[in-house]
């Protein structure tokens, strides 16, 4: 495969429903009116030299080399920044143009080093192509007057370095910083000959707030803004297009390549979750997928005591069904199960629950949707009757009012918010309704309307507030309601919502947030226009987390919010492919498609394809089988792609539970913290090494393609077939496109979804059928899915997780921009220089209470455990809450966090935890062990290359 | 399993029906919940747990909602 080069046309797409016809050079040309002259020219199929333009931001009109002549117009003015208009004549080469455009390059050249041989960007350098265009052959002025060739190089970004002596000042990364990211880290410091290209306040691009997004880098022409990998490692020789496999946002990538090395990857222009942009995880941190932790070979062990012995595939994955079959035999069929993979490919989880069912013979297969999104699951299942948002992304560019709700879009989904916040700086209203004053609520030219600073855990007691103001003060769509809902339901839904206790007056003791704050949002929310809400964790993670789903579902109904663009219910799903693995039949209870293992006439269809008998019964899930090993129950579980010793709640009770199994199987990159209480364990492939697909958030599903042979010589989907063909379950597909082929026969949502129309569309958002061939943006249009919306109660009952004397104050865990979930890819990436160690933060008055200052350890006591973390002490966290990352294992976050869950779901209560704070001087008791028995682990896998020990 | 953590379980359950006015419906909701969601492992138990062990700790809605289970097979 070759270098995929995608046309720049100079300015950004306008969309108007009216054209203007024009020529250009003689070529007629029909454009959207707005459009600019040099969109235009290059439409026709013309070129015009540019430099401080391009089709991702907005024209500037600096560089003076897009000049061009328009008839009944005097001068030469810059076809960047002038419109096209019906009946404009154009000449774009000229005698006069080609002299002006010359000589604008020896300004340029004069100031420029001449090492264009061993230039970085030799070759992928726009400023070397327009002089290369414009014929320049001479710069008559020397370097003998000022200059700035000996410039400073900043070097301090670890993934890219910013050159100012190659610097020509056209303002693309200035503005691509502005436009694109919205985080305004750059600006041109000083005038005239003196203008350079600054981070901050003349700081290092690390030392500024720099958020190291790369939308600079892929901006620059020249070699300024280069990335480090390029620099090294020169320039690519072939591009694939693949899909990110860090957040739920599903940025399109363009993998550039060069033999079996990944040089560098840039955002896909074309990529409709993410239009060219990206975040500092999926732009840069790509080097886990070769770091030399990376397991490639299978190992086995009878016990976790023992040295791990590396083994062939075949003899693995043989050790594997024999011990599985054999606790089958002695402890029952339901006595294994396993874990599918979010950040795996649809067709890799499908084939695992498929394994589960039908090689097992049981349901007891789960997801790390259980503990994150499984409320959202529940929530507009029942309401609006399909487990999965709205909307897609573009939707945000519509919306008048936006409310986000337990999501931190700026760490957590980092693109959207890009998005989000350029739709704020037009104009939109936002309500932020979140215990911690995250980034959004005030940032560079974003200021929400409302905080609302709610105490953790009253979620619910906040979404009634909005809908009594709502209802009781008229602000409903009426007629919305009558047509679209239930009509008994949403009676008896009022007859709750209106009484007085639901006031935002009588909740005031019980949320935190002020009365009048929250009549105002809940009016803004009403009566702002298009609504949209957008929500995280926060809402999903509580022992109400469905609860809370249902509210916003209510919410949206009764305002009408939902059905076009601009509203909507969006989940911002924390994995790559968190939509797909629940998408993929993950759960215990329902088949591909959310599909009730009861439902006969589904379950027989897929009998009939699989050729087995299905159970009908629901089987356990994640905390089920934790809680069934504990019984002697549970003694064996296949777990790919997911590290539940880290992710989930109460670690200790999770470690003993995977120790008192008899085999534990891992399939993953890394020998993560839940391999090191496994038996056997076989090689992961990354995002790089397969073919497949991802869903995002919005239901988009994107392919992945291989870009390197896996390191472990297979495939996951591959280690899954063999692992049932050696449980006597034989599967037979040569490539995931036949898996993609078998998902559509059985899943009505996904019917029309298949490899060739993937590579013809890009990307297709399910339900893609016959009723839908090219996919559903929008959902619930002219109806809901399930017929007529319901409104369901949502009494709010507040958690059993008190706060006491002894646990005085509130954990909430959250995530941060530079690393990812558990951390076993970005801990294994440059990101740790933005953070390399998970701390608490607690409020200043609450820190000095405890006489604690930044930087000192504090121990952190719950009724389920301890651990000691540093402090930072900060008002973004209110009086009473304290907050940390669970991205390091050692940090033991999830020590403390406890078995409360949501009582639809199971999903952990992560975001409630009552707590002590006390300063410390040494580790708590459970990361000593953890540091012995890490110790321990590592050691044993040293020896697994050593021959014949066991 | 540990009872106790299948009596927290219905017993969240219960809490949010309990707001149902009609009692049949409650109970009904939470009998369905159970039956739609949980393992018949786990069903057998709680059903065990009330007839044979008195039921300890459980609220009156998930009282009503367990004796009308249906027993699993298995």
């Amino acid at each position: 495969m070759s270098k995929i080069v995608w046309k720049d046309l100079g300015t950004p797409e306008i969309k108007s429903g009216n054209f203007v016809d024009l020529l250009v050079d003689g070529v007629p040309v029909s454009v959207p009116e707005g459009t600019s002259v040099l969109r235009a020219a290059s439409l026709a199929g013309l070129s015009i030299p540019k430099l401080c333009a391009t089709e991702s931001l907005e024209a500037f009109g600096s560089c003076r080399l897009c000049l061009v002549e328009i008839e009944g117009k005097r001068g030469y003015p810059a076809s960047c920044t002038t419109p096209a208009e019906s009946g404009m004549v154009v000449r774009t080469q000229t005698e006069k143009l080609a002299k002006l455009r010359r000589e604008v390059m020896e300004l340029y050249i004069s100031d420029h080093p001449l090492d264009c041989l061993t230039c970085s960007a030799n070759g992928d350098c726009e400023l070397q192509d327009v002089a290369g265009v414009v014929g320049l052959r001479e710069v008559r002025y020397g370097f003998e007057g000022k200059n700035h060739l000996e410039a400073a190089k900043d070097e301090s970004n670890p993934y890219f370095t910013f050159d100012a002596s190659k610097c020509i000042v056209c303002s693309r990364c200035v503005r691509a910083c502005e436009e694109t990211q919205g985080t305004f880290a750059l600006t041109i410091d000083g005038r005239g000959f003196g203008s350079t290209v600054s981070a901050g306040q003349k700081e290092s691009f690390l030392d500024s707030e720099c958020v190291s997004c790369g939308a600079c880098v892929a901006a620059c022409p020249t070699a300024t803004l280069m990335e480090k990998s390029v620099i090294e490692q020169g320039q690519p020789d072939r591009s694939v297009i693949t899909t990110c496999a860090y957040c739920g946002v599903g940025c399109s990538f363009k993998a550039e390549v060069k033999g079996n090395d990944v040089v560098r990857m840039v955002p896909d222009f074309n990529g409709k979750a993410n239009h060219g942009h990206s975040c500092v995880k999926g732009r840069f941190a790509f080097g886990y997928a070769t770091h030399k932790d990376r397991i490639t070979k299978p190992m086995i062990r009878k016990k976790i005591t023992d040295p791990w012995k590396e083994v062939s595939w075949e003899e693995a994955v043989s050790y594997a069904a024999s011990e599985f079959k054999r606790i089958q035999g002695h402890y029952g069929k339901g006595s294994v199960g396993g874990i599918t993979s979010s950040r795996c490919t649809n067709e890799e989880t499908y084939l695992v629950q498929k394994l589960i069912r039908a090689a097992f013979g049981n349901n007891n297969v789960d997801t790390c949707a259980r503990v994150c999104h499984s409320p959202t699951g529940y929530g507009l299942k029942t309401t609006i009757g399909e487990s999965a948002g709205t909307q897609d992304f573009d939707s945000v560019e519509d919306a008048d009012v936006v409310i986000v709700i337990g999501a931190n879009p700026t760490d957590g989904h980092p693109v959207f918010a890009s998005r989000l916040k350029k739709r704020l700086r037009e104009g939109a209203k936002l309500i932020v309704a979140d215990p911690r004053k995250i980034d959004l609520v005030e940032g560079p030219h974003v200021k929400a309307n409302y905080h609302l600073k709610l105490l953790p855990g009253t979620n619910v007691a906040l979404i009634n507030t909005i809908a009594h103001v709502i209802y009781t003060e008229g602000l409903h769509d009426q007629a919305f309601v009558a047509e679209r809902c239930e009509e008994v339901n949403f009676k008896k839904w009022v007859a709750f919502i209106s009484q007085e206790r639901n006031s935002p007056e009588e909740m005031e003791a019980v949320t935190g947030v002020p009365a009048g704050d929250l009549r105002g949002a809940a009016r803004l929310y009403a009566t702002g226009g298009n609504a949209a809400i957008y929500y995280g964790l926060g809402v999903t993670e509580h022992s109400q987390g469905s609860t809370m789903v249902l509210g916003i579902a209510n919410l949206a109904m009764l305002t009408g919010n939902i059905g076009r663009s601009g509203v909507g219910i969006n989940p911002l799903r924390g994995q790559n492919n968190v939509q797909g693995a629940c998408d993929m039949g993950s759960f215990p209870h329902e088949l591909p498609g959310y599909r009730h293992v009861s439902d006969t006439v589904t379950r027989e269809m897929f009998e009939r394809e699989w050729n087995v008998s299905l159970d009908s019964e629901p089987g356990l899930r994640i905390p089920n089988m934790l809680d069934a090993a504990h019984s002697d129950e549970f003694k064996g579980i296949y777990i790919q792609g997911e590290d539940i010793a880290q992710s989930d709640p109460n670690t200790q009770h999770v470690t003993s539970a995977l120790e008192s199994m008899e085999c534990v199987v891992v399939q993953d990159i890394f020998l993560n913290e839940t391999a090191k209480f496994a038996h056997i364990f076989l090689p992961g492939a990354s995002f790089l090494e397969k073919d497949g697909t991802f869903t995002n958030a919005e239901r988009r599903i994107s392919r992945i393609r291989k870009v390197m042979e896996p390191l472990g010589g297979k495939a996951d989907w591959e280690a899954t077939i063999m692992l049932s063909e050696a449980l006597g379950y034989p599967m037979d597909y040569k490539h995931p496109s036949e898996i993609m082929d078998e998902i559509a026969r059985l899943t009505p949502t996904f019917a029309g979804v298949n490899y060739q129309k993937l590579d013809k569309d890009g990307s297709i958002q399910w339900p893609c059928n016959q009723a839908a061939p090219d996919g559903t943006p929008i959902m619930h249009i002219s109806e809901f899915v399930r017929g007529k919306g319901r409104f369901v109660i949502t009494e709010y009952v507040p958690t059993s997780e008190r706060t006491t004397r002894k646990y005085p104050l509130i954990l909430t865990t959250g995530r941060i921009l530079s690393q990812y979930n558990v951390g076993a890819q970005t801990r294994r990436t440059d990101n740790v220089v933005w953070f390399d160690e998970d701390r608490l933060e607690i409020h200043p008055s609450d820190a000095e209470l405890r006489g604690v200052k930044t930087g000192e350890w504090v121990g952190i006591r719950s009724r389920s455990g301890e651990t000691v973390l540093r402090a930072h002490v900060t008002d973004k966290v209110q009086p009473g809450v304290v907050y940390t990352t669970f991205h390091f294992p050692e940090s033991g976050a999830n020590v403390i966090t406890t078995d409360n869950s949501d009582w639809a779901t199971n999903c952990p209560e992560f975001k409630v935890t009552a707590v002590q704070v006390e300063p410390v001087t040494q580790p708590a008791q459970w990361q000593k062990k953890f540091e012995r028995f890490n110790k321990q682990q590592l050691e044993l896998l040293a020896k697994a290359a050593e021959p014949e020990r066991v | 399993m540990n009872p106790s953590q299948l009596v927290k379980m219905v017993n969240d359950i219960s809490n949010f029906f309990v707001s149902e006015e009609d009692e049949n419906e409650a109970i009904a909701g939470v009998s369905g919940h159970i039956t739609r969601f949980w393992d018949p492992r786990m069903r057998k138990e709680i059903i065990e747990y009330l007839m044979n062990d008195g039921g300890e700790g459980l609220s009156t809605l998930s009282r009503a909602a367990i004796a009308v289970l249906e027993k699993p097979r298995a």
